[in-house]
């Protein structure tokens, strides 16, 4: 596995955790009420399950497991590392904006994803193909 | 593919299939009649799909085919991994009974059916982690 899939399925997996950790806070806070400020962890869940999570361990996984380029070539890999960055970091913000009211972390946080995923489909693009071209 | 792996899958098919039949009943709530309380299953629903089919169908591929851990144990703990898919299966099934319950009947104070499903929950996705880590490596 190249070690750029290492850090996203394990940065995904730190986001699965917490996600599911903020989730859990939740439902026990809807079952037996803790605090009602809890409920400002729910775009938190969300972000950190949807983004930090599944996109980020789809992104992980398509780049380990793709055609190659060649023997061990797997395209210019500065772009993935950029990506991952960008993408850990947006969710972080994203993640952050809504329990802490920090609204201005919201736009940002979004620009840096959708560029992530933009570099990542760049990266991937050309290994998107049928095997042994 | 092992036996774990296969547990998932078609558990995660099964889940499927109630989250779309959940989505159904939700559809069609307004044309059938079907009284208010049916709104309860949207929470339900939702954590069908992304628990009980999306989470399951993940760890049951991950567990089959991410890398090694050890030529000993190559799939890491296996007690590990059960107690992983017994305690997500319970986690989500407690949540799918007791979650319309909490909200059609709260004089039958079931609130406390949610902390278990939740604490099943976070224990089994922390297992899971714990015990997926090792596996991503680099060759």
């Amino acid at each position: 596995m190249p070690r750029l899939s290492v850090w996203m399925l394990r940065a995904a997996l730190l986001h699965f955790g917490l996600g599911v950790s903020a989730g859990a806070l939740m439902l026990w806070n809807k079952g037996v009420p803790l605090d009602a400020r809890l409920w400002l962890l729910l775009n938190t869940h969300v972000e950190m399950l949807l983004v930090g999570w599944m996109l980020q361990f789809a992104l992980g996984t398509a780049f380990w497991i793709l055609p190659r380029l060649g023997e061990r070539r797997y395209g210019d890999v500065r772009l993935g590392w950029a990506a991952c960055l960008l993408l850990n970091t947006g969710v972080l913000l994203v993640a952050l904006s809504a329990p802490l009211n920090l609204t201005g972390f919201l736009l940002p946080g979004r620009l840096m994803q959708i560029l992530a995923v933009a570099l990542m489909a760049r990266l991937l693009w050309p290994r998107v193909k049928a095997f042994a071209t | 593919m092992p036996l774990l792996s296969r547990y998932y899958i078609k558990a995660g098919m099964l889940y499927l299939l109630l989250a779309l039949l959940a989505n159904v009943l939700l559809a069609s709530s307004s044309t059938l009649g079907l009284p208010p309380a049916i709104n309860t299953l949207r929470p339900v629903y939702f954590h069908l799909l992304m628990v009980g089919w999306v989470t399951e169908l993940i760890f049951g591929v991950a567990y089959w085919m991410f890398p090694k851990f050890t030529r000993e144990l190559p799939r890491g703990n296996p007690l590990a991994g059960w107690a992983t898919f017994g305690l997500l299966n319970i986690g989500l099934i407690v949540r799918v009974v007791a979650e319309p319950l909490v909200t059609i009947k709260p004089e039958w104070n079931l609130g406390w059916l949610l902390v278990v499903s939740a604490l099943c929950q976070l224990a089994a996705v922390w297992l899971f982690v714990v015990n997926t880590w090792p596996r991503i490596k680099e060759r």
